[in-house]
């Protein structure tokens, strides 16, 4: 398995469109803490930029990737290869590759310009974040055959994830807002790992007029060190998931 | 090997093989890079994948097939794309592999490639098994030397 991981890693790297993004990502984070005098303030933005990047370039990449590599997935399931093997290898490869360009591109500026707890658990939740959305483009590009298709359902799902789920909870709010709606809503906030991220690095930074009515609930709920290992939890969930689904569809997949 | 081998497009022939060999481990067997010199494949070893014509993609199956010295080798149409000297090469090579005690399967709609090739003939029709013979009780039964004339002759006396 180690062998192949390491195959996967140099196709992707030849790709250079990692070396883009970890491009992207470094001088993104580093203009943003020059820009700010206040370091919190600094860690905001970027936490904003990074809710929404992160999980857009993680899941489009994978997937196209996944696609792309049909052949050479074709090619490693004709030897003597568990399936298994293979997939989690694609899984290691990817998001090996994506959470080293997260950690160039984002964790060295943010090690160099707040070197505390709050950096570094912002540092995780990006590469948990980097990792979620390479297994949800696993699952997406096992179930769907067509390329065009599954690259469409992959923005779908980042913008669903990104734009469109807090609308739908705003929306729940309006019109249930004579009910007491805190329970179910912090519950809801686990469906959606951004809007978890989000809640962890702010549980930290301690903003509260910043989190956002989930936010708020899910702090009077938990506290905050109770509520970030709940949220780190259900983030990790997030990616075991879909990870073992996909598994099993491709084990009896017919390439 | 595959009737139509599909390799990853930017990656070539050198890179391929050396994966191959890699992945597979094969500190304790002898590789059999025989059928890679006799096609020649040193030659365009840096040759991209996508670059290559239907023919050599088959050239380069072949000889992946055969590297590793299997026991058992099922083949998908095995000249379907070869030139005629590739595909003598490619038979020459069947027949030795099944002379040294090897099962090959082969697949195949061109009947009169298959003459020297077989000892056991396995008659499909639309996803039915017509047949399973010896390839001499065939040429007995229907007193026809060539493999394709005796399967025309029993398909007739099927349908009269």
């Amino acid at each position: 398995m180690r062998k192949v991981v390491k195959y996967v890693i140099i196709d992707i790297l030849r790709s250079k469109m990692i070396l883009g993004y970890t491009l992207l990502l470094f001088l993104m984070s580093y203009s943003v803490f020059s820009l700010e005098d206040n370091v919190a303030k600094g860690l905001l933005t970027l936490l904003n930029l990074e809710l929404f990047i992160i999980p857009l370039v993680s899941i489009i990449f994978s997937t196209i990737y996944i696609y792309n590599s049909s052949e050479f997935i074709e090619l490693l399931v004709s030897q003597p290869l568990k399936r298994k093997s293979i997939w989690l290898s694609l899984f290691t490869g990817l998001s090996t590759s994506l959470v080293v360009a997260f950690l160039i591109g984002c964790g060295l500026p943010i090690i160099f310009f707040e070197p505390t707890l709050t950096g570094v658990i912002m540092i995780l939740t990006g590469s948990l974040l980097s990792v979620i959305f390479v297994t949800i483009a696993l699952f997406v590009s096992v179930f769907m055959r067509d390329k065009t298709k599954g690259t469409g359902m992959a923005i779908f799902i980042w913008l669903y994830f990104a734009i469109m789920f807090d609308g739908f909870v705003l929306f729940l709010l309006f019109q249930f807002s004579d009910y007491p709606l805190e329970k179910p809503l912090m519950a809801i906030g686990f469906l959606n790992p951004i809007d978890m991220s989000r809640i962890l690095i702010l549980l930290r930074l301690d903003v509260s007029a910043l989190m956002g009515y989930t936010g708020a609930v899910f702090r009077n709920f938990f506290g905050a060190p109770a509520g970030i290992s709940i949220a780190m939890l259900s983030l990790i969930i997030w990616i075991a998931a879909p990870l073992y689904f996909s598994l099993n569809v491709f084990k009896k997949k017919d390439l | 090997m595959p009737q139509i081998g599909r390799y990853p497009d930017n990656m070539t022939i050198r890179q391929i093989i050396k994966m191959m060999k890699d992945i597979r481990k094969t500190e304790n067997i002898n590789l059999d890079e025989e059928l890679i010199q006799k096609f020649d494949l040193p030659a365009i070893l840096d040759k991209r994948m996508r670059t290559l014509s239907g023919g050599t993609r088959q050239k380069v199956s072949a000889s992946l097939a055969f590297l590793f010295s299997p026991d058992v080798l099922i083949l998908d149409e095995p000249t379907a794309g070869l030139d005629p000297v590739s595909s003598e090469i490619l038979k020459e090579k069947i027949i030795k592999e099944k002379t040294s005690g090897k099962l090959i399967i082969i697949t195949s709609h061109v009947l009169s490639e298959l003459d020297d090739l077989i000892t056991q003939i396995v008659y499909m029709h639309e996803g039915k098994v017509k047949f399973h013979k010896e390839i001499s009780a065939l040429q007995k039964e229907t007193g026809e030397e060539k493999l394709s004339k005796s399967i025309a002759k029993i398909m007739l006396q099927n349908h009269s």
